[in-house]
């Protein structure tokens, strides 16, 4: 059954939804009720008794040395307790990186928990105030007086690198990822086209601020942080490192989490701090962030300018990308070290086969909030770029935008396709499987594409600036290596699931519920899952890159077919049965294809028969659990087509998207109604940073978006009519499932579908290369 | 985003509200009442007033009636009052009604009160723009009488008006419209809700096939919202036709001295004063 | 700490009798004195509609309020929408067309969307939506609720059910 590939094990295709009970049909959240009732758990919905609020004095200068900082004021205020600066806090080294074994050469450039001589952009943490009251604490902080030495600021990225610190420039990493001949393809190439392309600075701004409460428990020595997410186990394993606890003594909680899109869960300077305090005043610490420090405080991204440049040969048939790319990082090295950028470097080339391509990345330092991961990393970023070359070519050559794109499109028969980097430690791409034209197809029919655009070239003539326009990408999702998962039934024959994964409201209590269900055989509201509890299991992946469903789901595929051979085994032995002829229905074993009222055994009369000591058992292990791991290397590769129909105001400059489709290839679904949910969402997010959303900077550093007034987040008013079309044509062999991700598909091409269609409503090919095409923007583009 | 301290009063009667507003004024005490500006600011503590009189609980500051030939509004009228035009204010309530729904949010709507706008004076507001165009008359009371301040005088910068800082603005006086006034409002802004980056509201009466009595009122342009002459003289003893519009938006252009900011240009405000007006006299013609 | 005042609030029916700070937001009360956690804090300035409540029959944002202003108000919050353990058919349309994602907006939807529907639940469609885009939601992309609120307009008009799928 199984076969090899690149080292993979590949699994046979999946059922389809029609052959399954619960996995890939639409399922209500299990998620919901205490949502919809008000008795969700949040951060800010956390409390301890004697616990002290903390709030954070920070930089209102973007570069400058601290000359001094006078607390006497603030520590006069009744209800005050300590304020700490960096001398309070000597012995902890900054933030360290998570991941990337790459970023050894950024560790100089990792933020201190507090700020060290030096502050960096406004908003850098320069003391904290604990406090009896949030109020006060914020009356506090105030008072906290601190004098500043300016220095010079770097703003652009783009721009002369600066000093860091003595010895070391704001270029914290040049990085290059490249294959294949890319002067000779340049050399012999008929057609060249050069771009230079802008992604503004947005970022996730999830609903909640980011929060952090810190509770030492003196009796068992164990330190608790609570309002974590997205990477509990992980950001354990750090802070054990940080503060050199063993790690039985440190515990990570997850509850509600308000959204995170790849910016919230990660750790900041604030989490160590409760953590900290907590330990040294012997009093829980909580730490609720305001809109207006999350605005300037929390991780950014985006921002990038691309100086690229495509050659094709005289068939439209692309010959190579050749991208110079400034990555702004922001003030500090967060714990992503260079993930975003070298997600963009990898993912550059799309669904596209190019036969050579070389990407150089200038990693730069600047004054402003530092930057890491938002949803599609890096991908949003290069599917921008890609798709604006691929549309300058066509444009160019006289081709049609949809036919030069699948004159280059991989195959279907290359599948799986293989990219490898020349550089070493460069990790190769393998896509597992996939048939982009026919998903290009499909959307395209289901878009109708061709009346479309006949219908908004008679608009057009009537003097309407209006167009449609087109972006594919490839995303990758469920990178590896490892989740585990352990499931018990107790005598009731309710399912306990315990993963180390984590949710951020993409519903993934519901999909594991699934998996575990159609496995198992019960129904999925009788399953609680335990997520986000370091105390609970030893390892998890969280929830970050579209991991968790593809491979937590897969470890809960193991773990429930592993305890239903369990069940079936003992139930054989109770029911006097064949195995083979057995099957779970809603938590009974039954006989197949016997009527109701045959021979029964429920889950819960089992696990009572299997307790410790039991006869039955005979030397087994007793209880109805199992415990099993997934471990894979490799990535799944998701894939997707976006079309968009903008209208153009003429005079005022403003865009509106008029229809938006997402043709999405999953896999196999878990859940429609969640994957469309997931889609949707990230497509408006995409429209936001496409027309919206702007972290902009005044010459001197001073950020211009720090109220929700100035941070354009898209109301029900921005948004249009959009439609989903999920195919599940290409499986992916890498996992039992044949799953794929959601969570990044529906931001990943929105910036490069929508400047497509602006160029053909205001009928100025390529005139698009800066994101967000805000109305002041367009004025310019059409002036 | 926790607000500095401050002291509250809740008068129940006028009299007791302006007594305790002449003693806390000199010590930065202020009127509090929707508070969906005065909040947020006091939340960013850009506002920090040491005394807040709560005027909410005063007993007839809500009164919404015609007197004489203006509408009377009160100073606790909130905007969600405008939603559906009274009959009785004619087509002054029509005009109301069509402005009231560019205002912010209809939560915002329920708290928030016109006399509070145009106090507060944003540059951007769409009450200010129609008490500028409309030649409305606000009616400030101190604990030592009353005076009234035409709408030209009343608005002076960004943010800041005739207003004395013990005086309370208890009433706005609109002029009621006569029947067969056309009007037309049109805010451009980046979302539904959001403060306007340009506005006009225009009214006018046909006379003879053609245009007079003509009001051109440009909002979020400027520092302050004002009458164009220029687009007026444009409109006035024209037919209603769509160069006759082009030419008031074209004159509306310019004769405006925009405000700027990071992302706008002052020439992207000088054209969209025109496009705005335009815009605004094609709804008034339909 | 300045001096407190002492104020009653009335929650979903409850009385609350507690003694703040003049400063303190009526979200703030809600939550930390009243201990209604439901009601979330999203941006503290009056844009985002987390925390939109019923104050006496209209949807208000309480971070815009202070919680002395609310003394002897009729308060109401989503603590306060199921009755019996049975949800309003707002809450239920919000579960069956995937009006959530993460729940930290939600709170915010269902009172704005529970207060416009029960006082006009015929109220035109343009309308409906124009009310519904006064609060953010950064998950669902809108469409979910947009479905939801539509549901349950058609439920409380006493229309038949759609075909929910």
């Amino acid at each position: 059954m199984t076969d090899h590939l690149h080292g993979a094990k590949v699994y046979p295709t999946p059922p389809t939804t029609e052959e399954r009970k619960i996995l890939g049909h639409r399922a209500v959240r299990l998620e919901d009720p205490p949502l919809v009732t008000g008795r969700g758990r949040y951060a800010g919905d956390i409390n301890f008794p004697r616990q002290m609020h903390m709030r954070i004095v920070r930089s209102a200068q973007a570069h400058g040395k601290i000359v001094s900082i006078n607390t006497a004021a603030a520590l006069a205020v009744p209800g005050v307790v300590a304020i700490w600066t960096n001398d309070d806090i000597k012995e902890l080294g900054p933030v360290d990186f998570r991941a990337d074994r790459a970023a050894e050469i950024l560790k100089p450039y990792r933020q201190p928990v507090l700020a060290k001589g030096r502050v960096r952009y406004v908003g850098d943490p320069i003391a904290a105030v604990f406090a009896e009251d949030p109020y006060v604490a914020e009356d506090a902080a105030e008072l906290v007086e601190v004098e500043i030495e300016e220095l010079p600021v770097v703003i652009d990225c783009w721009a002369p690198t600066g000093e860091f610190e003595p010895g070391r420039t704001t270029e914290g990493a040049l990085l290059k990822h490249s294959f294949g001949d890319i002067e000779g393809a340049f050399k012999k190439a008929h057609t060249i086209v050069e771009l230079d392309l802008f992604t503004g600075r947005h970022s996730g701004v999830p609903m909640e601020t980011r929060g952090a409460i810190g509770f030492y428990d003196k009796t068992k020595d164990i330190l608790e942080l609570h309002g974590a997410a997205k990477v509990p186990h992980r950001n354990r394993d750090t802070l054990v490192n940080m503060l050199g606890r063993a790690p039985k003594g440190m515990h990570v909680h997850e509850s509600h989490v308000g959204g995170g899109f790849g910016i919230r869960g990660e750790l900041y300077p604030e989490d160590v701090l409760v953590l900290v305090a907590a330990m040294r005043f012997d009093r829980p610490v909580k730490w609720i962030e305001d809109r207006r420090e999350h605005l300037m405080c929390a991780n950014q991204g985006r921002e990038q300018r691309h100086k690229v440049r495509i050659c094709a040969d005289e068939n439209g048939k692309i010959l190579g990308i050749d991208d110079e790319i400034f990555h702004d990082q922001g003030a500090y090295v967060r714990t992503h070290g260079a993930n975003v950028a070298n997600r963009t470097l990898c993912m550059m080339t799309g669904g596209y086969d190019i036969p050579a391509y070389r990407g150089i990345c200038h990693y730069r330092l600047t004054n402003k909030t530092p930057c890491a991961t938002y949803r599609a990393p890096g991908r949003y970023e290069s599917t921008f770029v890609r798709e604006r070359l691929v549309d300058a070519l066509a444009d160019k050559m006289g081709l049609d935008r949809i036919e030069i794109r699948r004159r280059n499109l991989i195959h279907k028969d290359q599948m799986p396709y293989l990219i490898e980097f020349e550089e070493q430690g460069v990790e190769e791409l393998l896509y597992d499987s996939g048939d982009y034209a026919l998903l290009l197809d499909k959307s395209l029919a289901a878009f109708k594409w061709d009346e479309t655009d006949a219908a908004l070239k008679a608009r057009r003539a009537k003097g309407e600036m209006v167009g449609i326009g087109i972006a594919l990408f490839v995303e990758e999702s469920g990178r590896g290596p490892s989740d585990g998962a352990k499931i018990s039934v107790d005598v009731n024959g309710d399912v306990e699931l315990v993963t180390g994964g984590a949710s951020l409201g993409q519903g993934f209590e519901t999909s594991m519920a699934q998996i575990a269900a159609e496995a198992l055989g019960v129904d999925y509201q009788r399953i609680t899952v335990i997520h986000g509890q370091t105390d609970r299991i030893a390892q998890g992946i969280g929830a970050h890159a579209a991991r968790a469903t593809v491979l937590t789901g897969s470890a809960v595929n193991e773990t429930a077919l592993k305890l239903r051979a369990k069940a079936l085994e003992f139930g054989a032995e109770l029911l006097q049965l064949p195995v083979a002829d057995l099957d779970i229905v809603d938590g009974v074993i039954v006989k197949k294809g016997s009527p109701p009222g045959g021979p029964s055994l429920s889950l819960g009369d089992l696990a009572k028969k299997m307790a410790p000591g039991a006869k039955l058992l005979n030397g087994r292990d007793p209880h109805l659990f199992a415990e099993a791991w997934f471990n894979t290397d490799f990535t799944v590769f998701p894939y997707g087509v976006h079309l968009a129909q903008v209208r153009v105001d003429k005079e005022t400059g403003q865009t509106k998207v008029e229809r938006f489709l997402i043709g999405y290839d999953i896999g196999r679904a878990v859940n429609p109604m969640m994957v469309e949910g997931q889609l949707v969402g990230g497509c408006v997010q995409g429209i936001g940073g496409a027309l919206f959303e702007e972290f902009a900077y005044s010459e001197t550093g001073e950020p211009l978006a720090v109220t929700f007034v100035d941070y354009l987040l898209p109301t029900l008013g921005e948004v249009p009519k959009i439609d989903v079309l999920i195919t599940e044509d290409a499986p992916s062999p890498m996992n039992p499932l044949g799953i794929k991700g959601a969570g990044e598909g529906g931001i990943n091409g929105v910036g490069g579908a929508i400047a497509s269609a602006i160029d053909d409503a205001i009928g100025k090919p390529g005139a698009v290369v800066q994101l967000p095409v805000s109305p002041q923007r367009m004025k310019a583009l059409l002036a | 985003m926790k607000p500095a301290a401050f002291v509250y009063h809740a008068p129940r009667t006028l009299d007791a509200a302006l007594a305790l507003l002449a003693e806390v004024a000199p010590d930065d005490g202020r009127i509090l009442a929707g508070g969906q500006s005065l909040v947020p600011a006091m939340a960013f503590r850009l506002a920090r007033p040491t005394h807040l009189v709560d005027i909410n609980g005063v007993a007839g500051l809500d009164r919404l009636a015609v007197d004489g030939d203006a509408l009377s509004v009160g100073a606790l009228v909130r905007h969600a009052a405008f939603h559906k035009a009274d009959p009785a204010h004619g087509v002054l309530g029509r005009l109301l009604a069509d402005v009231v729904h560019n205002i912010a949010h209809y939560p915002i709507r329920t708290r928030g009160t016109m006399c509070g706008s145009l106090a507060h004076s944003d540059p951007a507001s769409e009450w200010c723009l129609t008490v500028a165009t409309l030649g409305g008359e606000m009616v400030a009371r101190t604990a030592k009488g009353a005076r009234r301040i035409a709408a030209a005088d009343y608005f002076q910068s960004i943010m800041t008006t005739a207003l004395e800082a013990d005086e309370l603005l208890a009433e706005v006086r609109l002029p009621m419209l006569s029947e067969d006034t056309k009007f037309g409002f049109y805010e451009f802004n980046r979302r539904a809700g959001d403060f306007a980056i340009g506005a006009a509201l225009v009214a006018y009466r046909i006379v003879n096939g053609k245009i007079a009595e003509a009001r051109v009122g440009l909002g979020g342009i400027e520092g302050t919202p004002r009458r164009s002459a220029e687009a007026e003289a444009a409109l006035n003893g024209q037919a209603p036709t769509a160069e006759a519009f082009k030419a008031a938006a074209q004159a509306a252009s310019g004769n405006v001295d925009p405000i700027e900011d990071a992302q706008t240009p002052a020439d992207y405000r000088r054209e969209l004063a025109g496009t705005v007006v335009f815009r605004a006299l094609e709804r008034a013609a339909t | 700490m300045s001096e407190t005042v002492a104020i009653t609030l009335k929650i979903n029916g409850q009385k609350h009798a507690v003694s703040v700070e003049p400063r303190r937001t009526l979200v703030d009360v809600i939550r930390d004195d009243c201990g209604k956690t439901g009601t979330h804090i999203g941006c503290e300035h009056g844009v985002c509609g987390a925390c939109t409540i019923i104050v006496d029959g209209e949807p208000m944002r309480s971070c815009l309020m202070f919680a002395v202003q609310a003394d002897g108000c009729d308060i109401r919050t989503v603590e306060g929408l199921a009755k019996d353990g049975k949800l309003n058919p707002v809450q239920r349309a919000f579960m069956d067309n995937h009006g959530l994602q993460c729940g930290f907006c939600t709170p915010g939807f269902l009172m704005l969307a529970t207060c416009t529907l029960e006082r006009d639940p015929h109220i035109a469609d343009e309308d409906l939506m124009e009310v519904i885009s006064s609060n953010i939601c950064r998950c669902t992309g809108y469409q979910g609720i947009v479905k939801a609120v539509r549901q349950a307009a058609a439920e409380m008009r006493g229309e038949a059910q759609e075909d929910r799928k």
